[in-house]
């Protein structure tokens, strides 16, 4: 059973990184494509090393830009992931470091960006940036509600993307994580209906009180 | 920096039961003299927000762009290793945009104030709630008249303390103006009915600013399309409510620039008496 049970985890974590990277490339080609905008980037925070990963692309850069780094709290996508608000600007190119910085990172300069957080709970996960949508009269507060509803698909993307990564990583290394995990299910499974019940409520329990310092 | 270790207030005076005893309300005289009708003449006609201490809590500051004028003193939060808050001298200045951004719209509102920059972007993500409280605490503790804080966390633990320090900085006179957020998210400070929140409205006059009948969203002022100094001597424009909070910064600095007394309580009034769907006109 404990071996079913390991195969079962394992056939649904292997592959599911590859389709919710799939999921957030669409959420960030919508994007590029209602906003009519030259392209779209969704940056993923990486805890570890404190910087923010192209993780997907669509439009100019898509093909050499993925995987790129950089500090999290500098620039523009950094005060958006750090203070949680969005930001639109025009006319960066205005600001010579600017357009240094982003002619060196990505070889393509933009005149125009949209930045949004990407929030899942309490988290802030990474930044959605949008750039060079066509120039019209003016932006208007109903283009930064879009923006904020493309945030929520993109952040759970984001958010489905980093778990299965993780979950990915565990089972590659055949951590004693997993193994715990699938022998509890197994036992958990032998039990009485009653039993069953006071061990999946204790389970409960416990999660709540990692999901908490998760939340730390 | 030093932490206060005590929510006691040193200058307050302790009254049992906060009450007001017998035949006291003679002395509980206004230091402001109300007028029948609050008008926008009344409120900051002839004001330049002199002598009004205002706090940019931000990404840095740039105190050679020209639309940013003097800046008293800027400094910068970090954390040791030990995780501890150290409040030392900015000598990076804007690390963004946004921070001179802000400071050019006070400036604009507002232009013989004093501006001081406090720093809370920069030193990397982890860490950084931590930062803005030290930052934050910082400001409420230099007791300036006004904060600025287009900016906010959705970390329920720091929603305590962030609570608690909106509240000190409530009875110490000193105002927040915070940014809301536009995304339907649960964030902190500006749902705390201490703080001024700030949403944006489309128009384009710097002057014009709505209440709202519907909080938590108090105020909404000019956020959109905004021409803002940035970075590098640039002008550059952007929206969102983190440009809509410094307009509403400059206008609490031109009214207590004309009534120094004014409580935050008082200043909201006003505020709300000539919002330009009440009292303001256009």
């Amino acid at each position: 059973m404990s071996e079913e049970l390991k195969a079962a985890v394992a056939a649904g974590v292997v592959g599911s990184q590859g389709t919710f990277r799939s999921l957030l490339e669409s959420v960030t080609e919508v994007a590029r494509a209602i906003f009519g905008a030259q392209a779209a980037s969704v940056f993923l925070l990486d805890e570890e090393t404190d910087e923010l990963v192209f993780e997907a692309i669509a439009g100019s850069g898509a093909d050499t830009l993925l995987g790129h780094r950089f500090p999290s709290s500098t620039g523009i996508a950094g005060w958006v992931l750090v203070t949680r608000q969005p930001l639109v600007i025009e006319d960066v190119t205005e600001d010579p470091r600017f357009a240094k910085d982003f002619a060196e990172t990505t070889g393509y300069i933009p005149k125009g960006l949209m930045a949004v957080p990407l929030l899942h709970e309490e988290r802030a996960l990474g930044v959605l940036e949008v750039l060079d949508r066509p120039q019209r009269s003016q932006f208007s507060l109903v283009e930064m509600d879009l923006l904020g509803l493309f945030a929520n698909q993109a952040a759970i993307a984001l958010d489905l993307l980093r778990r299965a990564r993780h979950a990915e990583a565990v089972l590659a290394s055949s951590g004693e994580g997993a193994e715990v995990v699938a022998r509890l299910a197994t036992t958990i499974e032998s039990l009485e209906d009653e039993q069953r019940d006071a061990a999946l409520r204790m389970l409960s329990g416990l999660e709540e009180v990692l999901r908490r310092n998760e939340g730390g | 920096m030093a932490q206060p270790d005590s929510n006691q207030e040193p200058h307050e005076e302790l009254r049992p039961a906060w009450s007001l005893p017998a035949g006291a309300s003679a002395d509980l005289a206004l230091s402001v003299e109300w007028p029948g009708e609050i008008t926008r003449d009344w409120a900051w006609g002839g004001s330049t927000g002199k002598g009004v201490r205002v706090c940019i809590l931000d990404s840095g500051v740039d105190a050679e762009h020209p639309l940013v004028g003097h800046v008293e003193r800027a400094v910068a939060v970090s954390l040791t290793p030990d995780g501890e808050a150290v409040i030392a001298d900015d000598k990076e200045g804007d690390l963004c945009g946004h921070g001179t951004a802000c400071a050019g719209i006070v400036r604009s509102m507002a232009p013989d104030c004093d501006l001081t920059s406090v720093r809370v972007l920069g030193a990397g993500f982890t860490g950084s709630g931590d930062i803005l409280l030290a930052g934050l605490r910082w400001a409420v503790e230099q007791g300036f008249d006004v904060v600025n804080m287009s900016l906010s966390t959705t970390k329920r633990q720091f929603a305590g303390i962030l609570h608690e320090l909106t509240d000190r900085a409530y009875f110490r006179r000193t105002v927040l103006v915070a940014s809301a957020h536009n995304m339907p998210v649960e964030s902190y400070p500006w749902r705390f009915s201490s703080v001024i929140s700030v949403g944006s409205h489309e128009e384009q006059d710097a002057m014009a600013f709505y209440a709202n009948p519907d909080p938590p969203v108090e105020f909404f002022a000019r956020g959109v399309d905004v021409e803002v100094a940035w970075t590098g001597g640039a002008r550059i424009r952007c929206t969102g409510n983190s440009f809509a909070t410094p307009h509403m910064t400059g206008l609490c600095a031109l009214v207590l620039g004309k009534h120094r007394d004014l409580t935050p309580f008082q200043l909201k009034s006003v505020l709300y008496l000539t919002s330009s769907n009440v009292g303001g006109g256009r």
